[in-house]
């Protein structure tokens, strides 16, 4: 607790420290590329035949996902306060990559946990990890995925905190982590409110993004809370069907619950247990989502609704044929849900999908999905 | 009064040290935790914590870890907790408590489960992902039915400001952690251990029960020599998984652990 309310001062002290602001945007612009172009995907628009669909290019960004925002913020965070070790979590690898990289560049040492299913499903990335000079520790525990790989890197954090910044990579855990990544991740939302407002003279009708532990979607909708008219749709992972009982789906197969320090909305047995979830995108497979989640759903200001491995694999498919971008598994979700939105509203509305990161690390997925032998 | 209150108000006249032992429930069995349990208590423990296994045991290190998984394969829940509560309750009338996560309870129904433990016999609770903050509710149900929730406080959570705050809602006792990290069996004890507790204790006059990585009879005297209190749980796991005979070799070593911190040395 001690640590989380260091981690929380420091985090409100940045917030009006010109210096560290400064610094963050520096990083930002010329390290991780930002502001990330708004595109207006005229060719997948054109072929769903209704509304006008933008597309927010974080998988432009270095490390081709919006997870590096969050993970410069907090590690410059870690730097003031004279944290030289940082240890993270990861499901697909793209926050262990995001987190190995920033450690590289800002000279820390770098502990990241993958579940040891992720590991095999994404050995890719655990390579890229170590390039980076990162050490990959493999969870066996539990259902070896995301939530595990927290579970390992809480322990870690509390038994090293005095060295030890825990960079958690989605908007969920205890308080200040929801609150913090919203924060670091609003830059997604801050540029894309502006660049609509360019391009289409007005704001959108829609946003859409996918909910894993909801980093992406909480930093796209945030700054667009206020603006009524403007409808939030979060695409949590549908995996094999709800009925299968083999997916990610907080929103329509869970219930409220307290896991990893926070009370949302969670996947659990009859009995409290945790159950175990699917996805075919590692990013979308934990069993919870960030507490401001289950608030806007609560109070009817976002709608969460799912797309299945299936639909997302179509996604996939269709952002790459139409429009020459390979999405990344999770946005695809996203994507696909939005594409089905746009062909059945009116060419006057605007629909923007937060295309939250790129697909090269899914090759291998995929390929094995639609029956491809590599 | 209740039991646990009673304990220390005795133990801290007659000068006796209290020593806590942990079991998860169901494992390896639900019998045999009864069976153990009691062998503990001939053995000479005064307080039995019973483990409700949880999927996500953020706070335990791999000896909870495998036993609460092995526990919820074989197919033990809450429910079978409190029934195998009640059953030990019906055999000893030493102080009993649950350790548990606060997920499985609060699914349950936080009323509806302290409502069950107290009939159960459990005297109360450890929750170690409910931090004092978040506990208000908790408590004030437990409290109704003279049930305590016992809190934590570890070396990360050090501020003396802080350390106030988890005292002055402390129930029954403070379970001081004696460590920077999770469960499980250590080689030896932190040097830091006796100023830490010298820091909690300067803050309040509640009883101090020491856990987390204590495992021999050695370090348990020196901790019940520093609080009023020695918790010990991986070690007696680590005992039931390697022995033929768990509750014999359970009794065994939790006897040598009681004379040791009963001697006068």
């Amino acid at each position: 607790m001690a640590a989380l309310d260091e981690l929380e001062r420091a985090y409100r002290q940045s917030r009006r420290d010109r210096d560290f602001k400064a610094e963050l945007n520096a990083m930002l612009k010329d390290y991780a590329g930002r502001p990330t172009p708004l595109y207006f995907a005229s060719q997948l628009t054109k072929h769903c035949g209704g509304a006008r669909i933008y597309l927010k290019r974080e998988d432009l960004t270095h490390t081709g996902a919006h997870k590096i925002n969050n993970a410069l913020g907090q590690g410059l965070l870690a730097k003031r306060l004279g944290k030289q070790r940082v240890v993270a979590e990861t499901g697909a690898g793209q926050h262990g990559v995001a987190t190995a990289t920033v450690c590289a560049v800002l000279d820390m040492e770098c502990v990241v946990y993958m579940g040891e299913e992720d590991v095999q499903r994404q050995s890719l990335n655990v390579f890229r990890m170590k390039l980076l000079g990162a050490e990959v520790r493999p969870v066996a525990s539990g259902s070896r995925t995301l939530k595990d790989a927290i579970n390992e890197a809480i322990r870690d954090w509390v038994t090293n905190v005095d060295t030890t910044h825990y960079l958690l990579g989605s908007a969920l855990g205890p308080h200040p982590y929801p609150m913090m990544v919203r924060g670091f991740q609003s830059v997604i939302g801050k540029e894309a409110r502006k660049q609509i407002l360019k391009a289409a003279g007005r704001l959108p009708d829609y946003i859409v993004a996918c909910v894993g532990g909801g980093s992406n979607s909480i930093g796209i909708f945030h700054p667009f809370l206020n603006d009524a008219d403007v409808k939030l749709i979060g695409v949590e992972a549908g995996g094999l069907g709800i009925a299968s009982g083999k997916h990610s789906a907080r929103f329509s197969g869970g219930s409220i619950g307290v896991l990893h320090g926070t009370k949302s909305y969670v996947l659990q047995d009859e009995h409290g247990q945790i159950r175990e979830t699917h996805s075919i995108s590692a990013g979308l497979d934990y069993p919870g989502v960030g507490p401001e989640h289950s608030h806007l759903m609560e109070t009817g200001r976002a709608q969460y609704v799912t797309a299945t491995d299936n639909e997302a694999l179509e996604g996939f498919k269709l952002l790459s044929e139409k429009e020459g971008i390979i999405p990344a598994l999770e946005s695809a979700h996203a994507l696909y849900y939005a594409a089905k939105l746009a062909s059945e509203l009116s060419k006057s509305k605007i629909v923007l999908v937060n295309l939250s990161g790129r697909g090269d690390k899914d090759m291998g997925i995929v390929a094995k999905a639609l029956g491809v032998k590599l | 009064m209740n039991r646990i209150d009673a304990f220390f108000d005795t133990a801290r006249r007659s000068k006796h040290k209290a020593l806590i032992a942990y079991l998860t429930v169901g494992y390896p069995t639900a019998g045999a935790t009864l069976e153990i349990a009691k062998s503990l208590i001939d053995g000479g423990c005064d307080m039995i914590e019973l483990g409700i296994p949880f999927s996500d045991p953020l706070a335990d290190g791999a000896t909870i870890q495998r036993a609460s998984q092995h526990a919820l394969e074989s197919g033990i829940t809450p429910r079978k907790c409190l029934e195998v509560a009640a059953e030990l309750r019906k055999r000893v009338d030493i102080p009993l408590l649950f350790m548990g996560y606060y997920n499985p309870m609060l699914h349950y129904g936080l009323e509806k489960f302290c409502a069950a433990s107290h009939k159960a016999g459990i005297d109360g609770f450890i929750v170690p992902d409910l931090p004092p903050d978040e506990g208000s509710e908790a408590e004030a149900v437990m409290k109704k039915r003279g049930m305590d929730l016992v809190y934590l406080v570890a070396p990360t959570s050090s501020s003396e400001e802080r350390l106030k705050f988890i005292a002055s809602r402390a129930q029954g006792f403070i379970y001081v952690v004696s460590l920077k990290g999770v469960t499980g069996a250590r080689s030896a004890i932190s040097n830091d251990l006796d100023e830490f507790i010298t820091r909690v204790r300067s803050v309040t006059d509640k009883p101090l029960c020491v856990g987390f990585g204590i495992s021999t009879a050695e370090q348990a005297q020196r901790v019940a020599r520093l609080a009023d209190g020695v918790i010990i749980g991986s070690r007696i796991l680590d005992i039931i998984e390697k022995s033929k005979r768990p509750a014999a070799d359970v009794k065994a070593f939790i006897q040598e652990v009681r004379t040791a911190i009963d001697s006068k040395r």
